[in-house]
């Protein structure tokens, strides 16, 4: 083993540049993932079954469907309808896509876990169904499900490495760019996993304190 | 939109994918097997409370759930050659995702051993069973039970991961075949709408055996 070798400070900023990328695309795609989420989770949680389940039956395509060949399809609809979207974007939607229907569950449990009876006794103290939503259901419903909010965003961190496979330059790729120059793949990836380590490990852990913190008693 | 789709070429080569479904459910399958044992390890290995024990445990399961998959499966095929280590492409992939799944698997464990009551392994000792006895026959059982719905989930996501394949180069299992006849053919669209389509429906009879599983094992 060799470790000597030409790995500079240039390719480590290469490197940063690339985990820029994966950040920017995480904070994208959990934004529109977390966005669509609570609005079908919403509609999940307060509509009759037969479209509930209807929504809930779309979105476990998402989940059922390797993301990597979400991205091909996204990808080519691009093409096919010509719409000429810049790859960021196809590979930011698509992963937002595919959070919200892991986001629908999250806040489905969420809004399910807040007692009926809190719910009627707002309304019948003249709250209108929006006031009720925001001031009761809302903060009760986010501090139970805030951890899992925590996971789900951290899943998608991670599975931002698959969109290197459409052509974008994110931390995975980067590493491969700089590998290709260096010839040190061994001491390349184990930086790049730990720049990846470092970027989800404090969240996980905050999570976990949370979750302790705030559980129901 | 003047796009023409083709199907015939899909449909010819049906065959061809199915037997790269019967490659993914097959590597899927193995990757959770060796999984939930070596999870099993690295539970207890947490919980018998010894360090150097605990510590090595920690590192792997840290790191299988805080690195993404795909960087799991890159170090393994492109970063231990730095070592000597020289893996095929299919043994990359499977020990990426047997590595993954038992460090999930671990976390899952570890609480699933807790839902086993204590007094349990109390009553089996003094039935004059030995440790690894008691281990074997009256917690592990209990502790697979609690945690069945997780280990579903996490072989669907097993089955899932195995697309990865096709970055390091696989060409056997599903998305590897797809992504051949692809670059024969630049049906892009046609090919993986069918893979998933696959992908669904191997998915999906997953979680419905082991709903059936379930009912028919756990029932008293």
């Amino acid at each position: 083993m060799y470790f000597g070798g030409s790995f500079t400070w240039d390719d480590f900023q290469f490197l940063l540049v690339g985990a820029v990328s994966t950040i920017s695309i995480t904070l994208v795609s959990v934004l529109i993932g977390t966005c669509l989420g609570v609005l079908f989770g919403l509609i999940r949680a307060g509509s009759p079954w037969w479209i509930s389940n209807t929504i809930g039956a779309i979105l476990d395509v998402f989940r059922s469907v390797p993301l990597l060949i979400q991205l091909v399809l996204f990808n080519s609809f691009n093409s096919m309808l010509k719409l000429n979207w810049p790859t960021f974007a196809v590979g930011c939607v698509c992963l937002g896509v595919y959070a919200s229907a892991f986001c629908t569950e999250i806040v489905r449990s969420g809004v399910g876990a807040v007692p009926q009876t809190t719910r009627r006794a707002a309304r019948s103290l003249g709250l209108t169904w929006a006031q009720e939503l925001r001031s009761i259901t809302l903060p009760i419903a986010v501090r139970i499900v805030f951890p899992s909010w925590i996971g789900l965003a951290l899943g998608v961190m991670k599975d931002t490495a698959l969109v290197l496979w459409i052509g974008i330059v994110e931390l995975l790729r980067s590493a491969q760019i700089v590998t290709s120059r260096v010839q040190e793949p061994l001491l390349i990836l184990s930086v790049v996993g730990l720049i990846y380590f470092l970027m989800s490990f404090p969240i996980a852990r905050l999570g976990a304190r949370l979750e302790a913190k705030w559980s129901v008693k | 939109m003047d796009y023409h789709f083709q199907w015939r070429p899909v449909l010819r080569s049906l065959p061809e994918m199915l037997g790269g479904a019967l490659v993914t459910m097959e590597i899927a399958a193995i990757a959770m097997l060796l999984g939930t044992v070596l999870a099993i390890f690295l539970a207890l290995c947490k919980r018998s409370g010894k360090r150097y024990l605990a510590l090595p445990a920690d590192v792997w399961i840290e790191t299988a759930r805080n690195t993404p998959a795909l960087f799991q499966i890159y170090t393994l095929y492109f970063g231990l050659g730095s070592l000597g280590l020289q893996f095929s492409s299919f043994a990359a992939l499977l020990f990426g995702i047997t590595f993954n799944n038992a460090g999930y698997l671990a976390e899952t464990f570890r609480g699933g051993f807790e839902a086993v009551p204590e007094t349990q392994i109390k009553a089996a000792r003094s039935l004059g069973m030995s440790s690894p006895q008691a281990m074997c026959y009256i917690v592990i059982p209990q502790m697979l039970r609690a945690v069945f719905h997780a280990m579903t989930n996490q072989m669907v996501w097993s089955i899932l991961m195995s697309s990865m394949g096709v970055i390091v180069g696989l060409n056997s299992d599903l998305t590897g075949v797809t992504q051949q006849l692809n670059v024969i053919t630049y049906r892009t669209f046609e090919y993986f709408f069918v893979a998933a389509c696959l992908y669904y429906l191997v998915s999906k009879a997953l979680t419905s055996s082991a709903r059936l599983l379930a009912w028919r094992l756990f029932r008293y």
